[in-house]
């Protein structure tokens, strides 16, 4: 399949899609200004009611195009560095992603390297990995922020990274430990007659072995990392972030900063993928892979 | 201090346990294999213990398991309460409507190449952003109780659902499918017979993150709004009240509801799918 064949069902799709937003608008809206109307004692129209679902200062549901006009107006209306800006709260949420992405890498490939090396802890600590991806960790996140704040720490960066590594160790783990895992019997043979022992073994052979599968995680460990830091911020009175923009707008009830705060999330997130997913092929191709 | 050198007594003597049994024949046997993890869960906890009580650790900053447990005990009503509310109300209605309404469009589209094509790339996407941002808006439409939690919980399943079971569906074989048009058989015949279960795996690993997503998805909405009960409701009051003993109890309910969720779902994928080569043994 090549690029051009999904272009114009994607454009299709995203087309519905906003067809049928515009009429859920109309049709969400409409109640407002029907209440309007009575309240005035006045009669409307549909082709009166229309255009006044789609220019309310709180709609109960945004059209597309107020969507774009605040998330314009949050991107490009001001200095990058203001409070305003949502790329300032989008830097900051990055930020946070960053860290607990970089924490989460390093959580998951060491104890990938443990696992491999000690049956023992394959055995004991390998089911407990699985079920702490059952537990709600958001449940943890308010906690953890508490308590780090007892604890002495300053500033909330680092128990929002704690959160997004949490959640973006997992599938690290999981690919490192197949990828380590992936050279066959004949190749450990041949490094055996080479004479090479268990750390010449791991970094010419395991280590080189395991990058396809490691590259292919860090896509799945991003968006994770990114869900992670954004719900670190949410419940916890933050005030900077895309994730305390989202409670703002929500405890305000000024729902165009809450849909404007969430697409900048979605940008935020697409941009991560793309980069992650530009960084796999090239180490891909790198690697000799057959992209 | 007496406590805490004990335990890491306990902790290294389960240790060496642990390695003796990993090295051992008992290792290969299920027993092996369920006990081994079993200890070391249960030496983490007397660890904690130790440390909490060796080092005199302030409750306000972490409860040792002793009184997380006695917690539970004490306060199982209310427990029991908010586990109802936000799972039972919350997480599985929505977990079930997500869920179901994936599979119809999956099926609806099933015979729409151009809109497969088209909903893929978007599903991969929206399954991969953060929805959870969805929560305030939806508990500003849906109102503080639980359809709220339903609705975010809905939203949140659907897209990773819907690109798993679309996958799914295309999953068998073009050999297979040309067999089926040999034996004359109708568009809904081959799609029971052949092209869903050949999507099975693909709808349980599905199914799988769903259910981590529900409960995540139910907890969260609570975050904004909720009745004066519901696991988001009682961990965000009670660490304001630096009641943590409270907050590792519901932890631990919601621990335990996650698991055997997942549990559950491994369960009968195991009986669905025996045929698939990840569960033969």
């Amino acid at each position: 399949m090549n690029a051009r064949a999904t272009v114009l069902p994607v454009l299709t799709v995203l087309g519905m899609i906003l067809a049928l937003w515009y009429a859920a608008a109309v049709w969400m809206n409409a109640t407002w200004v029907f209440d309007q109307a009575e309240r005035a004692g006045a009669t409307v129209t549909w082709a009166e009611v229309i255009p006044q679902t789609m220019s309310q200062d709180r709609p109960l549901l945004p059209p597309p195009h107020q969507v774009a006009a605040e998330l314009w107006q949050g991107l490009f209306g001001q200095a990058i560095t203001s409070k305003r800006s949502l790329v300032y709260h989008a830097y900051v949420t990055f930020k946070g992603t960053m860290m607990g992405f970089g924490l989460g890498i390093a959580f998951g490939v060491l104890l990938a390297m443990a696992i491999i090396r000690f049956r023992v802890m394959d055995m004991s600590v390998m089911p407990w990995a699985i079920i702490s991806q059952t537990i709600p960790i958001v449940a943890l996140a308010p906690m953890i922020i508490t308590l780090s704040s007892q604890l002495g720490l300053q500033g909330r960066d680092l128990p929002k990274a704690i959160i997004a590594a949490y959640l973006s160790f997992f599938p690290v783990l999981v690919s490192m430990v197949k990828g380590l895992r992936s050279p066959d019997q004949m190749q450990l043979d041949l490094l055996r007659t080479y004479g090479a022992g268990e750390a010449a073994t791991f970094l010419k052979l395991r280590l080189p072995a395991s990058m396809p599968y490691f590259f292919a995680s860090l896509k799945v460990a991003v968006a994770a990392s990114l869900v992670g830091t954004i719900v670190g911020e949410l419940p916890t009175g933050a005030i900077e972030g895309l994730g305390a923009r989202m409670l703002i707008g929500s405890q305000f009830g000024e729902p165009l900063i809450m849909w404007a705060s969430l697409f900048a999330a979605a940008i935020l997130a697409g941009l991560l993928i793309l980069v992650v997913g530009f960084l796999e092929r090239a180490a891909r191709k790198r690697m000799g892979v057959p992209a | 201090m007496t406590a805490l050198w004990l335990a890491v007594g306990v902790w290294l003597a389960a240790w060496a346990l642990n390695v003796w049994l990993a090295g051992s024949r008992v290792s290969t046997t299920g027993l092996g294999r369920a006990l081994v993890p079993l200890i070391f869960g249960a030496t983490v906890l007397v660890l904690w213990e130790g440390l909490v009580r060796g080092l005199g650790v302030s409750p306000v900053i972490l409860p040792a398991p002793s009184v997380i447990a006695a917690k539970i005990a004490v306060e199982l009503p209310v427990l029991w309460q908010d586990f109802a509310q936000t799972i039972l109300k919350g997480a599985i209605p929505g977990f079930l409507i997500g869920a179901g309404a994936a599979f119809l469009v999956a099926i609806a589209i099933d015979r729409s190449p151009f809109l497969q094509r088209g909903l893929l790339p978007i599903g991969n996407f929206v399954a991969a952003l953060p929805i959870v941002g969805l929560a305030p808006i939806l508990v500003m439409w849906f109102g503080f109780d639980w359809q709220s939690k339903a609705a975010v919980v809905v939203v949140m399943v659907f897209f990773p659902m819907l690109v798993n079971i679309v996958a799914g569906l295309q999953a068998s074989e073009r050999m297979q499918r040309d067999l089926m048009a040999t034996w004359g058989a109708s568009y809904g015949q081959s799609l029971l017979k052949l092209r869903l279960p050949a999507a099975m795996p693909f709808i349980f690993n599905g199914l799988k993150i769903a259910s981590t997503l529900a409960l995540i998805g139910a907890i969260v909405a609570e975050f904004f709004g909720s009745p004066i009960y519901g696991m988001g409701f009682r961990i965000s009051t009670e660490v304001g009240r630096l009641g943590l003993d409270m907050v590792w109890a519901t932890i631990a309910v919601a621990a335990l509801a996650g698991s055997v969720f997942y549990g559950l779902i491994t369960l009968i994928e195991r009986w669905v799918t025996f045929w698939h080569p990840s569960q033969r043994h």
